[in-house]
């Protein structure tokens, strides 16, 4: 029989017994929906997770030193590259460098320092760090109230929430839920003033005497800061936002050549006069991408630290959480695949007589038993896409219901149920292997019925 | 007479049986069904098996149309030895070479009639649109045009008759088989049939073996006779009132 021939037949079975054959596809569908939905759970917690770990900027960031530091990340680094001493600088070319590596976002420097900021004559110590333009898109700055930095160079600033608390003279302790933007209206356009120490090359240097251009003076410096904008960072994050609590434009920050940490120790280094930084942040596109550029990086005779692994561990407890999931999901199907072996077996019995026409005006065995097939296929096919949808609509049910929760508990809403589109054609691929199977031995029954038997059979 | 038959029957033999026999197991006892059968049936032939119920006539019927395999013995239909076909190429002789009426009719009841008569053409993968054509010159040639969108159990056991000859000459075998064909009908509805099946034996040239019980319906219709008992082929002579009225005819011609 044409293929066409077996499925329109075992659809015109199928609706013969429209009850009995819509139950056991209900059954499937059951099946499937509890599959779809334990995976679908497991793997939107696993993208949950990733999220909460991509907004910590964990695993997709490098922090490169250079080999001069006296210190080190890694001690396993230490064996291999130049020495110490011959290793280059990481100055502003090495920074541009880096940033041209493939798959790199950006390479910043990590500037902060802790300085006195006096806001209405009263003087407050805190860390401000420079921020990049790209910082803007941070999905850590979406609750912020007033507005970005106008330029790379303006004197303007940002204030952590707490931080603008603090020049309020509130306590972040008294009410959890003090609102940014109530913050923002008292401070929006105020000035600060910024007092900090500047590094100024020593007076006296002269090229070609590199010895004393190591040399340098500190200076006094006051600089007024206009307040633009108040943000609420998730104190969890490990960028390099979250750690300060006042932010300046990266650049405008840079040049206000701000003693850094660092500077002591150049005096006891020969160093060409140019400016260098104690780290440089890089972001890379993709978690993925981080030992690629990292190995990059290495190269280029800088330390790099960066914390891969652990995703790895992650993956490893999601991939086994979604099997036991898959598991337990694949029992009600197992359950609903007895079904269709019974419903197929009470076929055969109540068909008998019509097996045994078919037999008689020359049926063959391939015939008969692609017809039982067919029809545990087409009841697959149903099953499965009937289960999909009902799977779906379970997964956005427990979805509304977990955040229903969450809200009361007065966390943000979270999507912790996601169905990629390989799960919707892998659940229904999956129904209609089961079915088959499950059809495997009602067909062969079927086909090896003795003709003489079924058609005396009344 | 019998003698007779034997020696004209290697010209064009359609069917042969050689001491054919078929036991079934019933518990403990064995029933022989069938018991050392040979007989010779020529191409073109009409033969009644006659015998009481019980006699093996049915038995012998589904050896011939390969829907049972014999015990002992042998079945040759057009050259072909049916124990030395596969599973498959018995299903294709049955699609193919030999077409079956039965006394309960045999259609499908949850199909349509139409869908009934083409039902061996899906087997033999006919196309769509072919199909339709050639059910509708077999519905023509039986004489059932209207209610075939109809199912089988809608229409009179006679219209029921017609449609499961419509679906035994659907893929033009040159053997049909009947079992009690007119068992389940009165009389002038069973006249109506059998006058087509004897058209079909007259016209087409088809080879008929009818199992039945009526001896007055096998005189009518048959040339030949064949007569079983307990499992033996007891009698076989032609049947003198049909080869008469022939020798009438082609006298009148």
């Amino acid at each position: 029989m044409k293929a066409y021939d077996v499925a329109e037949l075992a659809m015109r079975n199928l609706r013969e017994s429209v009850l009995r054959n819509s139950l056991t596809t209900i059954g499937i569908s059951v099946g499937v929906a509890s599959l779809v939905a334990m995976l679908a759970l497991g793997i939107g917690l696993q993208k949950l997770a990733d999220r909460r770990l991509e907004k910590s900027g964990l695993f997709d960031t490098v922090i490169v030193t250079s080999r001069r530091e006296i210190r080190n990340f890694n001690h396993e680094q230490e064996g291999a590259g130049p020495a110490p001493a011959e290793s280059p600088s990481l100055d502003e070319t090495a920074r541009q460098n880096i940033e041209h590596l493939p798959n790199v976002l950006e390479a910043y420097p990590d500037i902060r320092f802790v300085t006195e900021l006096r806001y209405e004559d009263k003087p407050h110590l805190t860390m401000v760090a420079g921020l990049t333009a790209s910082a803007k898109n941070n999905e850590a700055f979406d609750g912020m109230a007033g507005s970005f930095f106008s330029s790379a160079t303006a004197p303007e600033v940002i204030l952590q929430k707490s931080f603008a608390e603090q020049l309020l003279g509130q306590s972040s302790r008294d009410d959890q839920n003090v609102k940014v933007s109530d913050l923002a209206k008292s401070l929006l356009g105020k000035q600060l003033l910024m007092r900090y120490a500047e590094r100024t090359a020593a007076s006296d240097s002269t090229a070609g005497q590199t010895a004393s251009s190591a040399a340098y003076s500190v200076v006094s410096r006051e600089q007024t800061l206009r307040i633009i904008g108040v943000c609420d960072l998730d104190p969890d994050s490990l960028r390099q936002q979250a750690r300060a609590r006042v932010f300046l434009p990266l650049e405008f920050a840079e040049n206000l050549h701000v003693l850094q940490p660092s500077d002591l120790r150049d005096t006891t280094n020969v160093l060409g006069g140019k400016p260098t930084y104690t780290t440089v942040e890089v972001r890379v596109k993709s978690p993925k991408y981080v030992p690629s550029v990292e190995d990059s990086i290495k190269k280029m005779g800088f330390n790099t630290f960066s914390i891969v692994d652990a995703t790895k561990n992650l993956r490893q407890f999601f991939a086994v959480l979604d099997l036991f999931l898959g598991i337990f999901g694949s029992l009600a199907l197992a359950v609903a695949s007895i079904g269709i072996v019974n419903t197929l077996v009470m076929a055969i019995l109540e068909r008998r007589r019509e097996i045994g026409i078919m037999k008689a005006i020359g049926a063959s065995d391939v015939d008969v038993k692609g017809l039982f097939f067919a029809e545990a296929g087409v009841m697959g096919i149903f099953g499965g896409a009937v289960g999909v949808a009902l799977g779906w609509t379970i997964g956005r049910v427990i979805n509304l219901g977990a955040n229903v929760y969450l809200k009361r508990q007065h966390f943000p809403p979270e999507q912790i149920w996601f169905v990629p589109w390989w799960l919707v054609a892998g659940a229904i691929a999956f129904a209609i292997v089961v079915s088959l199977i499950s059809g495997l031995y009602p067909a062969s029954r079927a086909a090896r019925l003795d003709p003489v038997q079924a058609l005396r059979y009344e | 007479m019998s003698s007779a038959v034997q020696q004209n029957s290697t010209e064009s033999v359609a069917i042969g049986t050689e001491n054919l026999s078929r036991t079934y197991r019933m518990g403990e006892a064995e029933i022989r069904a069938l018991d050392g059968v040979s007989l010779q049936v020529r191409g073109g032939e009409f033969v009644a098996l006659l015998g009481q119920s019980g006699s093996g006539k049915s038995s012998l019927l589904n050896l011939i149309a390969g829907l049972d395999r014999p015990t002992s013995g042998s079945v040759l239909v057009q050259g072909h030895d049916l124990e030395k076909l596969s599973r498959q190429d018995l299903a294709k002789y049955r699609l193919k070479t030999v077409g079956m009426v039965f006394q309960s009719f045999n259609l499908i009841p949850s199909m349509t009639v139409a869908e009934n008569v083409e039902l061996p053409l899906r087997f033999a993968e006919v196309d769509r649109e072919r199909r339709h054509f050639i059910c509708q010159q077999a519905l023509d040639r039986v004489g059932l045009g209207a209610r075939i969108r109809h199912r089988p159990t809608e229409l009179s056991g006679g219209e029921q008759q017609r449609a499961a000859l419509a679906r035994a000459l659907i893929n033009q075998p040159q053997i049909l088989l009947a079992d009690e064909p007119t068992g389940n009908l009165d009389s002038r509805t069973g006249t109506e049939i059998m006058n087509l099946i004897r058209e079909f034996n007259e016209s087409l040239g088809m080879t008929i073996v009818m199992v039945t019980h009526e001896r007055a319906l096998a005189e009518r219709y048959a040339k030949r006779m064949i007569l079983l008992a307990d499992g033996k082929l007891v009698d076989d002579q032609i049947n003198l009132a049909t080869a008469n009225a022939e020798l009438t005819q082609r006298g009148t011609r």
